[in-house]
């Protein structure tokens, strides 16, 4: 309690002489934003507004621009390939956050609470390097090592497959309408697992050993301290992850280039994808902007909904 | 993260297992070596991928339609994978990668040191929506941005330049930093900055003089994460560097795949390629790399 206090006290006397000493919030300090200032707004704001723009106009990218109002947002609208993309962005949520979230935790208590006090400390970072090993690959890189192992005929899993006897599983992994959404989705699995299970293992490292040690004493089983410590005890980063995971998750673009190019069909296309076509491949310039911005507002609008969320519940603790 | 900081709770360990009841104690006893299998097993399944790949990297593509991809390659066989090398000319590619990553690197770190010089030490008015501004653009999807940059890229003549790249992801690489190193500035020492002031230190030189060696840990941070992170883009360089001998190790080896040219053992040699630069930087920067995961989550 002293110490807060004469923390407070310190940082009351502070404003007044730093204004002597250093002229805190000196103009001059302006300066130093100005490469950073010009080169954001030549490269993030007025491209953003551009974008904006285009999505209200018809160009090939080449030549006149007819300006054609909300003309494409509701030709989006009534365009089957959006509503599929967005779809799969759900999906794309499922496989990136709610999946890797929910085994990640599990993964981090386990490796925290039980190998690393049962087997060493070594062991469980070892584990833990393996498990994060899928993270560190260029997405690109992963997409192709899956798709290799995915190929229908000689493909390492359909090959394992037959070995073990289970020939009616074979598939054409990700050349079927069925298979290949499924298939994606393990893969962004395997590929987003480690991140939750790093960052769930560092914040068990600031809960107080104490706490464990106690339940334990008491009785609580592993499942107990799961519940009634870990979870309420990693909650702020629970929400980081599942906050960049998700914005992550509806920017996929990489695995879907070089996995299935979207198909087949449509069966795998996302809205980065989606909007890549446009620009790139059919010079629909205009219908790709306006897909672009919905994908701004969408994320826009979750990371509001997560931080207003986040914010509630930190009240609702400090409240208890 | 280190062995040494997570050590103490086996020490402690001796206490609770006196107090535990006997039946417990033995039931504990199998249940976690049960645990313990599991996890393995599943770390196994995890590197499947990884050893699949470095099996049919070495194999002769006869031995592989023989043999198919399980089987242990017959013998040791190299010419593909060089074979393939000089048919991309992967050691450009290479060189490509790491120029862009590490140029990016050091530039958006030095942009975000100035941009958060301003923010977190000037104190400059309004700058809570200068950050919040920044982290709006770290979100942004690329795609947003995407096509006014290229057809901006062309006015200029940057189009198909690495230069175009790089002055792109320095952009959006900063604005993490600038957010990042904003707060952690938040909170430095303000005696050290009146004090140098008061030695007639001009702002340039406590900027390079005292803010810089003392934030040095965090921006090495900075600057791992910032080149393995451009090191593995793919979209925007994907758009913007279309001849062959510009671009990055993702783009080339995304571009190949996706016209599914390669044979079988050609395609896996290719993926072992794109594989061991990012596990040798793991290997490299695994303690700065964990530093800043337990750092950045904290935020």
């Amino acid at each position: 309690m002293t110490t807060v206090n004469t923390a407070d006290a310190k940082q009351r006397r502070r404003p007044r002489r730093a204004a002597i000493g250093t002229g805190e919030r000196s103009p001059v300090y302006w300066l130093y934003l100005i490469p950073g200032g010009v080169l954001f707004t030549a490269v993030i704001v007025v491209p953003f507004l551009m974008n904006i723009g285009l999505s209200f106009a018809r160009w090939p990218g080449v030549g006149d621009i007819s300006w054609i109002g909300f003309d494409n947002y509701t030709r989006l609208f009534a365009d089957d390939t959006f509503w599929t993309s967005f779809k799969n962005s759900v999906a794309m949520i499922v496989a990136m956050v709610i999946v890797p979230t929910a085994i990640g935790l599990v993964l981090a208590s386990v490796l925290f609470d039980i190998i690393g006090k049962r087997f060493g400390a070594k062991t469980a970072s070892t584990l833990r390097a393996m498990y994060y090993l899928p993270q560190i690959l260029p997405v690109a890189v992963a997409g192709i090592v899956w798709g290799w192992i995915l190929r229908p005929q000689n493909g390492a899993l359909n090959t394992l497959l037959e070995a073990v006897g289970l020939d009616g599983l074979t598939q054409n992994w990700l050349g079927d309408p069925d298979s290949a959404l499924p298939s994606v989705m393990a893969i962004l699995v395997w590929v987003q697992i480690g991140y939750p299970v790093v960052i769930f293992m560092a914040a068990l490292q600031r809960v107080d050993p104490e706490l464990y040690e106690a339940a334990e004493l008491d009785g609580a089983g592993w499942w107990r301290r799961f519940r009634a410590i870990t979870i309420p005890q990693i909650r702020p980063e629970m929400f980081v992850v599942a906050l960049t995971a998700t914005i992550a998750s509806m920017k996929v673009f990489g695995p879907i280039y070089v996995l299935t190019g979207g198909g087949p069909g449509d069966t795998t296309n996302v809205p980065s994808y989606f909007a890549y076509q446009h620009f790139f491949e059919r010079a629909n310039v205009g219908y790709g902007a306006a897909i672009a911005t919905i994908l701004t507002l969408i994320i826009i609008a979750l990371s509001i909904v997560f931080i207003r969320f986040q914010a509630r519940s930190e009240r609702k603790e400090r409240g208890r | 993260m280190t062995p040494t900081q997570a050590a103490p709770p086996t020490h402690i360990e001796p206490r609770p297992e006196t107090t535990r009841n006997r039946r417990d104690r033995h039931h504990r006893g199998a249940a976690r070596w049960i645990v313990l299998g599991l996890l393995v097993a599943g770390a196994v399944a995890m590197l499947f991928p990884f050893a699949v790949i470095v099996l049919n990297a070495f194999k002769t593509p006869a031995d592989y339609s023989n043999s198919g991809p399980l089987a242990l390659p017959s013998e040791f066989y190299i010419d593909g994978m060089i074979d393939f090398w000089n048919r991309v000319n992967f050691g450009q590619k290479l060189w490509n990668s790491i120029m862009i990553a590490g140029s990016v690197a050091i530039l958006a770190v030095v942009v975000s040191l100035f941009n958060a010089y301003a923010l977190g030490i000037g104190r400059v008015k309004g700058r809570l929506s200068i950050i919040v501004l920044f982290l709006i653009a770290n979100m942004l999807p690329h795609e947003a941005l995407v096509y006014p940059l290229y057809y901006m890229a062309n006015q200029v003549g940057l189009y198909n330049t690495q230069l175009a790249v790089i002055i792109i992801f320095t952009v959006i690489q900063s604005a993490f930093g600038t957010y990042l190193l904003a707060s952690v500035f938040g909170t430095f020492p303000k005696e050290i900055l009146e004090a140098s002031a008061l030695d007639g230190a001009s702002r340039w030189q406590i900027l390079w003089r005292v803010v810089f060696p003392m934030s040095r840990p965090t921006l090495s941070v900075l600057v791992v994460f910032f080149f393995i992170w451009t090191w593995n883009e793919f979209f925007i360089p994907l758009v913007f560097l279309i001849s062959n001998d510009k671009q990055t190790i993702p783009v080339a080896l995304g571009v190949l795949e996706g016209d599914r040219l390669m044979d079988a053992t050609t395609t896996s040699a290719a993926a072992l390629l794109g594989i061991v630069p990012a596990i040798l930087f793991f290997l490299f920067f695994q303690r700065t790399l964990a530093r800043g995961i337990s750092a950045g989550a904290v935020k």
